[in-house]
């Protein structure tokens, strides 16, 4: 049966996240024929919502306000609760990000509605669309269906293949005016402490450091790694407990579950806390000197070495081939 | 202050998993207090230093839960609340928050207080949930907050970047890694426990009628990821290995 489907789009620095459009890819499979419309919200976002067409969306509607230029639940909330009242949507789609997390079960509540969170894959098993998740971080899966009702999901960054962009498509791009009342969260500041640009939870790529790091500095080689490579620094809880690194960087059944195309273990040993976080990586490069370190058992590339000492050359040389 | 905390008794971390009649197999697993929620309890307890008042505990669990209860009550919590589940034939979040919401229906609350996530089925859902229905505002992964009479001052983990928000009380947040270090129950602070008191209410109690909270998500199953194989071990000299690894990975793995 075909579905209208609502994808809340997000956007970042003036750009669109490409979770939005995994996420507009995701509605197209659960819409099973049925209409894709995305929802942008914020002061200035008119000028994204063409690209979202050209991934698929076949309408889009922009809500903007200067009370939406920062995050706030209730902010969000007013405006999403009055699209999904005029729309009615059948399902829903969110990213599985801060924003989609902090605000998705808030509406859900609201609408009495099932919430599937951190969707890493679906199918279609008849009239229902079936999601994958992951459970204890990882180390086990689930299936989960919403049979009755309205199907609202979030879907984790890099886990669903967006549709191929198509310049040529075209579509409505509407403003819808929300009149939004008192917000009872205010955004004082927004300190940006993520150093590279590049979030965890959607890089393509991970470096990683752990005890073997040994101290602040010593992340720095992993820094230049990671600058070649255009990607994230994260690091073990070992790390984040000795103070070499924030709490925010911690990769983990506490801390992140990331799932990059690439992750450089260095000097992580493998406790299975840590595993639990990463182990989905496509491909993972395990560095230790400790040639029995359990990192080992789960990569599929492993130089057992002294990260000073492997990790520069390293950087050296996807400076030579990266050029 | 009136300060709850909600908290849920997980899996320990260093558990392995394993699957069972597709169910998770709790067999021999060892529990703990979810590491998130026990963040909660600390910040819960260190506004009552600071502010005076009673630190309540409350789960929605079997009748193993109780254990988790006395370790918060040990912590320093003064009394727990145990919401029986087991005249629940299906539970999701939709389930827990819509109990959490009746039992809070009639309690005067100043701050509640959660972990950002459980560590089991990793939703982050029931907090925000529970402050919806209870309509009061919510922030979650906070890692600073300070309380001036009804005003609060909170920061927050935003993808790494740190966000500074002002808001008021009655309010429900949830507590990110880097909020404390969360004590240890003291023994005095155990046998303190023991005698501090711990209800136990059935969905009767709450004039919950179980078919109103029946989850709206179905789970078809539960498995173990693949195994994965071992890897390739390089060698030879350390400059080799790493030309070998980066030809390796642009043209075998193709990632690069």
């Amino acid at each position: 049966m075909a579905k209208k489907v609502l994808v809340l789009a997000e956007s970042r620095d003036g750009a669109l996240r490409n979770v939005s459009f995994e996420a507009i890819a995701a509605a197209k499979e659960i819409s099973g024929g049925g209409e894709v419309f995305a929802v942008l919200c914020g002061d200035s976002v008119q000028s994204l919502a063409t690209e979202l067409i050209h991934y698929g969306a076949d309408r889009v509607l922009v809500a903007e306000n200067e009370k939406l230029a920062n995050y706030t639940p209730d902010g969000y909330f007013q405006t999403l609760k009055k699209i999904i009242d005029d729309e009615s949507p059948e399902a829903i789609v969110f990213g599985h990000t801060s924003l989609g997390k902090d605000l998705s079960p808030r509406l859900a509540a609201r609408l009495e509605s099932g919430l599937i969170s951190d969707v890493t894959g679906l199918e279609q098993a008849g009239e229902n669309t079936v999601f994958t998740r992951p459970v204890y971080s990882g180390k086990a899966f689930e299936k989960k269906l919403i049979s009755d009702g309205l199907v609202f999901v979030t879907i984790r960054p890099n886990n669903i293949t967006p549709l191929e962009k198509d310049e040529s498509r075209s579509g409505e791009v509407k403003a819808v005016s929300v009149d939004i009342k008192d917000l009872r969260t205010i955004v004082k500041e927004v300190v940006r402490k993520a150093s590279t640009g590049v979030d965890l939870s959607e890089a393509k790529i991970i470096v990683a450091g752990g005890r073997g790091v040994k101290s602040e500095d010593g992340f720095k080689p992993l820094q230049e790694l990671a600058d070649v490579l255009g990607a994230a620094v994260g690091a073990s809880r070992g790390a984040c407990d000795a103070d070499y690194c924030d709490y925010s960087l911690q990769i983990g059944q506490t801390g992140k579950v990331v799932t990059p195309d690439l992750y450089i273990a260095c000097g992580i040993s493998g406790a299975i806390q840590h595993l639990a976080g990463m182990s989905n990586s496509k491909v993972i490069v395990a560095i230790n000197k400790d040639p029995e370190a359990s990192i080992f058992s789960i990569a599929d590339y492993g130089i057992v070495g002294d990260l000073f000492e492997v990790v520069p050359l390293l950087t050296e040389e996807f400076k030579k081939v990266l050029v | 202050m009136n300060i709850f905390v909600i908290l849920k008794r997980t899996f320990d971390t260093e558990e392995k998993i394993s699957v069972s009649n597709n169910k998770i197999s709790e067999v021999s697993a060892e529990f703990i207090i979810n590491p998130y929620d026990e963040y909660a309890i600390e910040e819960a307890i260190t506004l009552k230093d600071a502010h005076g008042g009673t630190v309540t505990v409350v789960t929605v669990g079997d009748e193993d839960s109780e254990k988790e209860l006395r370790t918060a009550l040990a912590m320093g919590a003064d009394q727990a609340v145990l919401i029986s589940n087991e005249d629940l034939d299906s539970q999701d979040q939709f389930t827990t928050s819509s109990v959490l919401a009746a039992y809070f229906k009639d309690k005067e609350y100043d701050i509640i207080l959660g972990g950002n996530v459980a560590i089991d089925n990793g939703t982050g859902q029931v907090g925000p949930r529970l402050a919806e229905l209870l309509d009061i505002p919510h922030v979650t992964t906070i890692t600073k907050i300070e309380v001036n009479g009804t005003t609060v001052n909170i920061e927050r983990d935003v993808e790494g970047d740190l966000e500074k928000i002002e808001t008021t009380l009655p309010l429900l947040v949830t507590a990110q890694q880097g909020l404390n270090e969360p004590r240890y129950p003291s023994l005095p602070g155990i046998m303190k426990a023991k005698k501090k008191p711990l209800e136990t209410l059935e969905l009767d109690d709450l004039d919950i009628d179980e078919d109103d909270v029946e989850a709206k998500t179905k789970t078809v199953e539960v498995y173990l990821p693949p195994k994965k194989e071992a890897g390739k071990i390089l060698s030879g000299e350390t400059s080799d290995q790493v030309k070998e690894l980066v030809s390796l990975l642009r043209n075998e793995a193709k990632v690069i």
